[in-house]
Parts: C-alpha cells; structure tokens; sequence
C-alpha cells in the first residue's frame, strides 16, 4: 500500500491504495464518488471518464498511483443540482439520457468537447469526438444535439469581449 | 475485476528504467496504459512489476531538426493529432493519429507504447514503415537506432531485447512534390482497422513518380512494406486505371493475411486492393498538388 496526495474536485485528499487499484476503484469505494461509472473496464466504453489535470482520460486504464500529486475532476465536481452546468442542463432539455448510467462519462468528455470547440463543432465533429461514448438507450441523437446546444451556449457567453463589463457588473 | 499484484516504480530517467528492466525479467514498462491495463484487467497479462514512465520528461519531446521531426517515446496520439509543426513536416502522422481508437485513448496512448506493442493493425506502425521512420532504443548496453521495419519482429512481438527502452522515433520530413495518404477500413469509428494503407508518392517537376512508399496494416503479422509490388509506378506520369489494378493485384501478392472473426484472409485481400486503388490517386493528387503551390501543403 501507498499513500497519495490527490486534489479531487478542488478538494485535497490522501488515502491508502494498492498499485493495482485503478483510479476509479478509488474514487468510488475509497472517496464514495460512485458517479464514475465501469462497465467494461476495456478502454471501449467511456463511462469511467474523468479529468486528469483537465484532460479526459479513462478511469478503468489509470492505477490511482498514477494520478498522485495531480488533480482529478469527475462529474460530482461538475455544477450542482441547484446550479446544473450548461452540457448538464442541455442534456435534461434534450432528454439526452435514459437510465443515465453513460451520462457521467458522456458529460466529462463533453465538457472538454465543448471547451476545444471554437465556435467550430458540426453534428459530425461531435460524434467524432464522442465516440469513445457509448450508450445503450437514446440512440445519441439527443446527445449530440445537448453536447451542440452545450457548445452554443459556451460560445454565446465567450462572445462577450473581455473588457466589456458582464451583466454582473452592469447590474451589481 | 482487478489486476493481479505489481510493485510499482515510477524512475525519473531512462538509466534508471534500462536498470529496473535489467535487474528483473517480469519487470514491463507501463506508458499509456492503454493496452497493456485493458490485458491487465483481464489477467492475460500479470507483471509482478510495473515501471511507470511517465515521469521521465527526457522522453517526452517534440521537434523539428534538419527537416525531420524527432518524437519521443512519450508523445500522446492526441498531441500527433492536432500539432502543428506534426501537420507541417509528417502530416500523414496527424491522420494516422485521428484513427487511433477514441478521443480518450489518444489523450493517454504514446509513439513508443503502440510501437512496443505491435499490433499489426495499429495506424502508427503503418504509417511510420511508409515514412522509412527510424528508431532509437537504449538498453542495458547502450543506445542503438534501427530501421523501423527492424523492430518489427512478428505478430504482436517486436526484436527490443528485454531490458530495451524505445526512447525515439526520427520521422524524415516531407518535401515538396511529395502527397501521402493513409486509409483503411474499420467497422466502426475508432475501432481497429481491419485492413489499412499508408502511401507516400514523390512527383519530379515534371509531374513523372519519382518514388512511392506504402505500407499496409492488419494484413500480415507486421506491417507489411508494399514498395517492391508498386515500383512500377515510377517513372510514369499518370496513374491509369489499369495500371493501378495491375499494382494492387500485385500488392495482394506480398501481403501475409490471416483470418479471425472480422474477416477472411480472401476479404483482406480484397480489402487491400481496393484502398490502395483509392489511397494511390489521392496520394498522387496531392503530390501534384504540392508540386503546384511550391511544396506547401
Ligand atoms: C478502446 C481502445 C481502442 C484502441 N484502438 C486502437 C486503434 O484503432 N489503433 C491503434 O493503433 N491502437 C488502438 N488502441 C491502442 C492504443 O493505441 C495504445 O495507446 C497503444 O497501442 C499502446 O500505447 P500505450 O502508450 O498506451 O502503451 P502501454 O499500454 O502502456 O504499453 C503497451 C506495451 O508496450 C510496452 N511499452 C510501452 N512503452 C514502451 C517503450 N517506450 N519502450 C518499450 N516498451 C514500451 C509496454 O510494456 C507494453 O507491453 C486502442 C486502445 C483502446 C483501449
Ligand atoms: S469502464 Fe472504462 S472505458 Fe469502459
Ligand atoms: S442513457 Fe442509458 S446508457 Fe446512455
């Protein structure tokens, strides 16, 4: 066993794993962030996708040592029940989940979708980009269509230029 | 389900990896993970000892040097993918990089992990036999730089000896006239390929083939290198249908397929000559098309 230092969605953690633990086993049955789903642990599915210093990588393929020292995102770190991020909301909208069990996967590779974006995501780039996603009830047509309108919405608030006061500013 | 027992090491330096292998038979290097943790979690692999090297930043390095572009074993698929200087000297690297499994895996899988592993349908092995790449490994008794058509040994298994490290891939940069394609058929996206071509085609000024390079995948036990079947194309200023069939039939003479569940070995030949029949004219249209703008893509 090993101890590791992690910062799990801005929190700072240690905890005890054995090498062979793979990060997803420790954030759910170690931290108790069971929104990181597994199901195939090949690699093939996407469902255990998390940040790892901001970028998306599969949970089921990373042993928790790895990720020592270094910051780990996953889908409880991301907007809040009251407050859904805008790809969270877009999928509610868009029915673009049916038993939810791909939505966490499906959410954290969306969300880095939608920040690479530029204003330049089409139906096809998002199901390229998405591909590593699988799900097994919507057929992906809702799901595409939420990680599009995620997009819209991200690009709308971008277009604000930097030194115009927001509406926060405005109105406070 | 879980990977058996591994003692994990994570050196900081290429000496101290050559010396864990050295000193421990069962000891494997671990880079992406994205090969060796899926046959991990299915105990078909168990290493007792695992060398993560990760942290040895001396491997991970991308440049540009006397019109080449030098890779260290650490760079990402996805860094491939989307690099602009990759784009500019070895663009044929960025699409094979695009074809590699899934957006995750690419953020994680590396040069010298797909090299290592072999797989004869992986799109970088292809491409870099095509590009005449070279290889740089060191082990227990120094640095050596090989061929990449070297390294390749047979199905799955390459000729590193057990304490070698594949530290660098030299690519030589493309010039101008050269066009270069890779394409190939998979079910579906990200899957692996069933068949592949890359091609590489050098126009003189005049617009007659100077040289042409290919290399096919999921064909044989290796990439297979196609350039003694399509040594007929030099010398010729266009790329009649006839002639194009007659080198893809020559091509499906050198390839070694086998059959598994997703196809026969007659289908993989099949499969070869019709994208080397569509591959070679891109190829060739691009070539003429860099002669035309001066060499610039
Ligand atoms: C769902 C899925 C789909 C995939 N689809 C494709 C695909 O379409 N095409 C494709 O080409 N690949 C595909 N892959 C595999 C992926 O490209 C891997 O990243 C790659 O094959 C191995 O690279 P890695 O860095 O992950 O290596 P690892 O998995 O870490 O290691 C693989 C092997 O190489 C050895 N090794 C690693 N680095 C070195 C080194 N520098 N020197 C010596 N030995 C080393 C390891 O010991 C191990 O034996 C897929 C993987 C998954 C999970
Ligand atoms: S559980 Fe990790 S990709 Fe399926
Ligand atoms: S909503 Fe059920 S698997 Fe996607």
């Amino acid at each position: 066993m090993r101890e590791i230092a992690l910062l799990v969605n801005g929190e700072p953690v240690s905890v005890e794993v054995d090498p062979r633990e793979h990060l997803a086993d420790v954030l759910r049955d170690r931290l108790g962030l069971t929104g990181t789903h597994k199901a195939c642990e090949q690699g093939a599915c996407g469902a255990c996708t998390v940040h790892l210093d901001g970028t998306p990588v599969l949970s089921c393929l990373l042993f928790a040592v790895q990720a020592d020292n270094r910051s780990v995102t996953t889908v409880e770190g991301v907007g809040t029940t009251e407050d859904l991020a805008p790809i969270q909301r877009a999928l509610s909208e868009r029915h673009g989940l049916q038993c939810g069990f791909c939505t966490p996967g499906m959410i954290m590779q969306a969300l880095d979708v939608v920040g690479r974006a530029n204003g330049g995501l089409t139906p096809e780039r998002v199901r390229h980009e998405m591909s590593g996603n699988l799900c097994r009830c919507t057929g992906y047509v809702s799901i595409v269509d939420a990680v599009l309108d995620a997009a819209a919405e991200s690009s709308s608030v971008a277009a604000v230029p930097d030194n115009e006061p927001t509406q926060a500013e405005v109105s406070g | 389900m879980r990977p058996a027992r591994f003692d994990y090491l994570a050196p900081t330096s290429v000496a101290d990896v050559v010396s864990v292998l050295g000193a421990d038979d069962s000891a494997k290097v671990l880079a992406g993970g994205q090969s060796l943790v899926p046959l991990m979690n299915l105990r078909l692999a168990a290493p007792t000892q695992l060398v993560d090297i990760n942290q040895v930043a001396e491997l991970d390095f991308l440049r540009v040097a006397d019109g080449d572009l030098h890779l260290g074993a650490l760079i990402r698929h996805r860094r491939l993918e989307f690099d602009p200087e990759v784009a500019r000297v070895a663009p044929i690297l960025a699409e094979a990089a695009g074809l590699i499994g899934h957006p995750q895996v690419r953020n994680r899988g590396t040069v010298g992990g797909s090299l290592a592993h072999s797989d004869p349908s992986a799109e970088l092995g292809c491409a870099l036999l095509a590009l005449d790449a070279e290889v740089t490994v060191q082990g227990g008794t120094g640095r050596r730089s090989l061929p990449i058509a070297e390294l390749f040994d047979g199905f799955f298994t390459t000729t590193l000896e057990d304490d070698e490290l594949i530290c660098q891939v030299r690519v030589p940069g493309t010039v101008p006239g050269r066009g270069w394609v890779i394409q190939e058929y998979a079910p579906r996206a990200g899957d692996f390929a069933v068949a592949s071509v890359a091609a590489c085609i050098d126009l003189a000024p005049g617009g007659g083939c100077v040289r042409v390079r290919a290399a096919a995948g999921g064909v044989g036990p290796t990439p297979i290198d196609l350039g003694s079947a399509l040594g007929e194309l030099v010398g010729e200023t266009e790329l009649s249908e006839g002639l194009l069939r007659h080198v893809a039939s020559r091509a499906a003479e050198v390839i070694r397929p086998a059959a598994d569940l997703r196809a026969s070995a007659e289908d993989r030949r099949d499969l070869l000559q019709v994208l080397l029949v569509r591959a070679l004219p891109a190829a060739w249209t691009r070539a003429a098309g860099s002669l035309s703008n001066g060499g610039a893509r």
